[in-house]
C-alpha cells in the first residue's frame, strides 16, 4: 500500500467516524448519569435534518449546526421527562424516540431531500501542524466540526475525571441517592445530561448532512446511532476510548469504499455488513476480556424515585 | 371529600385498559396539534388515513395483509419480552426466515403444495429462530446486551437477503432486477377471492391462541414469567435461567422468521429487498401496547395496520408514508409515559373518613 492511499484511508476514518463520535459522547454523557437513552438514531436523524434544512434556508451551515443541536436537545427533552419524572420504561421510550425521530426526520425533510447546500463544511489545514508527515494531512487537513470533535473529547474527559462537577456525574449514576443526600438536584442534572447527549446526537447527524453526505435522504444514519450506542458498552464509558472505537468504524466504512476504488472484488453487501459484525465482535470480545463484567455505572437505566430511597 | 392519590398494590385491570386507550387518543391529538402547526389540516389527515384504509374493500384487504405480518412479529417478540429479553431483532430474523422459505422454493420447485408449505414453515421458523437463538447465545455465554447483537443482527440480515437477490439467487430471466424467479403455484399460499389478503391469516389466530394456552397454562409459561420479574427468585425457585433465556429467543425468532415466510409465500411470490417496511420495528411498539397479551397483539396489529395503510394514501395529500411512523412513535411515548398513572390509584375519601386517618 503507498503512502497517499494509506493517508487517504486514515484521513476518510477520522471524517466517517466523526459523526459516530459526536453521537457516543453524547450517549456516553447520558449514561453516566444514570439513563440509558436508545433514541440516538432518531436524534440523529432529526439532527441531521432541522440541521439541513436551517442551513439551506438560511444560508449558514453553524446555523444549522445550531439548530440540530437544539433539536437534538428537545427530542432528549421527551425521553428526559418521560423516564425521570414518569419513570418510565427507559428501554421503550427510547426505542419509541428512535421511531418517533425517524418519522419526524422524514416527515420534516421531505422537501429537502437531494437538494445540494450552497455552503457546507470545508477541509482546512491547520499551519504548521497538517505539514508533519502522514499525521499531519491525516489528523489536521479536515473540517471545522472535525477540529471541534477533538475538542471535545478532551473537554469531556477533563470534565468527568477532573472537576467537582463531573465527579457529580459519575455518582449520579452510580449512587443517585448519595448525589440527593448532599442536597444536589439529581432530577435537575438527570435532566441536563440527558439534553445535553441529545444535542450531541443531533449534532451528530449534523455532521452527516452538512459535512460528510452533504445532503439529506431518509433514514441516512443507516444504523450510526445504534452503532454509537454499542460503541459507549465498548469504551466502557470512556471518552478516550470511545474516540478510537468511533474512528475504528469510520476505518471499516472507509476501507470498504477504498477496496472497491481498487477494484477489489468484494461485494458491496459484504462490505456493509462488517461495521455490524464488527460491532458484535468486539462486545464479545471486550466481554470476554473483562469477563463478562462492564464497569457500568451502577445505577443505569434504574429510575431515582424518593419514595423508595 | 378528600381526592387522595396512592401508590396501588395490585395491578387495577381498569386502568390498565383504560390508560392506554387515552394514551392513545392523546396521542393522536397530539399529532393533531402537530400536523396544524405545520401547515396540514389534521381532520383532513385523519379521515383520508382512516377511510384509505378502511372505507373500501380494497383497503380493508390490505389493513389484513398488513395486519398479518405485525401481529406475528408482535407475537414473536412478546415471546422475549415477556421474560424481559429485549429482541429487537424481529426485523433481521424476518428476513432470514423469508430467505429461508425462498430456499426451499428454488431448490425444490416440484414439491406439491402440502409438502412445500410445510417445508417453507418449518424453514421459515428455523432460520429466523436460529438467528434469534445466536444472540441469546451470544448473551448466556458472553452477557452480550440483547439490544445491540439483535439489533446489528436486523441489519446484517437484510444485507444478506440483498447480497443473495442481487447475486446467486437473481433471476437469470428477471432483466436485471434484483428479485429471485417467481415463485411456483405450489408455493403460495391460498388468498380471498381476488382480494391480497391470504390464508396467513389464519396463522396469526392459531399462533395467537396457541402462545395464549401455553403462558396462560403450561409450566414453562409460568417460569418465564418469574424470570422476567424476579430473576433472582427464578433462580432460587430453581428455573434454569439460561436454556430458557436460549428458547425463548428461538421461539420469538421462529415466530418472525414465519412472519416472513408468509409474506413472501402469501403477497409478495418471490425474494426481493425491502420486503419489509419495518415490520420488525413496529411490532415492539405493538407488543407493548398490547401489554404483551396475544389477543391483544391482534387487536392492536389491526390499529397500527390502519394506520400503516393510512399512511400510504397521505402521499396523495404530499406527505410521507413515514408519518405513519411518526404517529406510531408518539403513540408509545404516551403510553409508556401514562404507565405511572396504571400504578397510583386516585382514593375518593369523605371529608369524616379523611380527618380519622389524619
Amino acid at each position: 500500500m503507498n503512502e497517499t492511499l494509506l493517508i487517504s484511508i486514515l484521513a476518510a476514518s477520522i471524517t466517517a467516524g466523526t459523526p459516530i463520535l459526536f453521537a457516543a459522547l453524547g450517549e456516553l454523557i447520558t449514561e453516566r448519569s444514570g439513563v440509558t437513552n436508545l433514541g440516538v438514531d432518531g436524534m440523529m436523524l432529526v439532527g441531521a435534518a432541522t440541521g439541513f434544512m436551517a442551513s439551506v434556508t438560511f444560508h449558514s451551515p453553524w446555523l444549522g449546526v445550531g439548530v440540530a443541536l437544539l433539536a437534538g436537545g428537545i427530542m432528549a427533552l421527551i425521553h428526559a421527562y418521560l423516564t425521570i419524572t414518569l419513570r418510565a420504561n427507559q428501554v421503550v421510550s427510547g426505542l419509541a424516540l428512535a421511531l418517533f425521530g425517524s418519522g419526524l426526520s422524514s416527515y420534516l425533510g421531505k422537501n429537502y431531500v437531494g437538494m445540494r447546500p450552497e455552503q457546507t463544511f470545508e477541509k482546512l489545514a491547520v499551519p504548521y501542524l497538517s505539514n508533519i508527515p502522514i499525521i499531519g494531512p491525516v489528523i489536521f487537513k479536515q473540517d471545522a466540526l472535525v477540529y471541534l470533535s477533538y475538542g471535545l473529547v478532551v473537554f469531556v474527559a477533563f470534565y468527568l475525571y477532573k472537576t467537582r462537577a463531573g465527579l457529580f456525574l459519575r455518582a449520579l449514576g452510580e449512587n443517585p441517592a448519595a448525589v440527593d443526600a448532599v442536597g444536589v438536584n439529581v432530577f435537575g442534572l438527570r435532566y441536563l445530561y440527558v439534553i445535553i447527549g441529545g444535542a450531541l446526537a443531533g449534532l451528530g447527524g449534523a455532521y452527516l448532512s452538512l459535512a460528510y453526505a452533504p445532503c439529506w435522504l431518509e433514514n441516512m444514519t443507516a444504523g450510526r446511532g445504534w452503532i454509537a450506542v454499542a460503541l459507549v458498552i465498548f469504551a466502557l464509558w470512556d471518552p478516550w476510548r470511545a474516540l478510537v472505537g468511533s474512528y475504528l468504524f469510520g476505518g471499516i466504512d472507509a476501507l470498504g469504499f477504498h477496496l472497491q476504488v481498487l477494484g477489489i472484488p468484494v461485494s458491496i453487501f459484504i462490505l456493509n455488513m462488517m461495521p455490524y459484525i464488527f460491532t458484535i465482535v468486539v462486545l464479545i470480545f471486550v466481554l470476554i476480556r473483562r469477563g463478562g463484567r462492564l464497569a457500568a455505572p451502577q445505577s443505569l437505566g434504574l429510575p431515582y424515585d424518593r419514595e423508595e430511597r | 371529600m378528600k381526592i387522595k392519590v396512592q401508590k396501588s398494590l395490585a395491578p387495577n385491570l381498569t386502568s390498565q385498559i383504560l390508560v392506554p386507550i387515552f394514551a392513545v387518543l392523546a396521542s393522536l391529538f397530539f399529532c393533531a396539534i402537530f400536523f396544524a402547526l405545520t401547515g396540514k389540516d389534521p381532520i383532513e389527515v385523519y379521515s383520508t388515513m382512516f377511510s384509505g384504509a378502511l372505507g373500501s374493500e380494497y383497503g380493508i384487504s390490505e389493513t389484513f395483509v398488513k395486519m398479518i405480518p405485525l401481529a406475528l412479529c408482535g407475537l414473536g417478540v412478546a415471546v422475549a419480552f415477556r421474560m424481559h429479553l429485549w429482541n429487537i431483532g424481529a426485523e433481521g430474523q424476518f428476513y432470514m426466515g423469508a430467505c429461508a422459505a425462498t430456499w426451499v422454493t428454488l431448490s425444490f420447485p416440484t414439491l406439491p403444495f402440502f409438502l412445500m408449505i410445510p417445508a417453507m414453515i418449518i424453514m421459515g421458523a428455523l432460520a429466523g429462530g436460529l438467528w434469534g437463538l445466536l444472540a441469546g447465545w451470544f448473551k448466556v455465554k458472553w452477557q452480550v446486551d440483547e439490544i445491540i447483537s439483535t439489533l446489528m443482527m436486523n441489519y446484517i440480515g437484510i444485507l444478506w437477503v440483498d447480497f443473495l437477490v442481487y447475486g446467486a439467487w437473481r433471476d437469470p430471466e428477471g432483466k436485471n432486477f434484483p428479485l429471485t424467479a417467481a415463485f411456483p403455484a405450489a408455493a403460495m399460499l391460498p388468498t380471498f377471492g381476488s382480494l391480497r389478503v391470504h390464508y396467513g391469516i389464519f396463522f396469526v389466530f392459531i399462533l395467537a391462541l396457541i402462545f395464549w394456552v401455553v403462558f396462560k397454562k403450561s409450566k414453562w409459561g409460568y417460569e418465564t414469567l418469574v424470570i422476567g420479574s424476579n430473576p433472582i427468585a427464578a433462580k432460587y425457585a430453581g428455573i434454569n435461567i439460561r436454556s430458557n433465556v436460549l428458547l425463548a429467543m428461538f421461539i420469538s425468532g421462529a415466530l418472525c422468521g414465519i412472519a416472513g415466510m408468509v409474506e413472501v409465500s402469501g403477497v409478495v411470490g418471490k425474494l426481493q429487498p425491502g420486503i419489509s417496511p419495518g415490520y420488525g420495528y413496529t411490532a415492539i411498539i405493538v407488543a407493548w401496547l398490547a401489554r404483551l397479551h396475544p389477543l391483544a397483539i391482534v387487536g392492536v396489529a389491526f390499529l397500527f395496520a390502519v394506520i400503516h395503510v393510512g399512511g400510504f394514501m397521505l402521499q396523495t395529500m404530499g406527505m410521507p408514508s413515514a408519518t405513519a411512523t411518526m404517529l406510531q412513535g408518539a403513540m408509545l411515548f404516551f403510553v409508556v409515559g401514562s404507565d405511572i398513572l396504571t400504578k397510583y390509584e386516585i382514593k375518593f375519601i369523605s371529608s369524616k373518613e379523611g380527618e380519622k386517618n389524619e
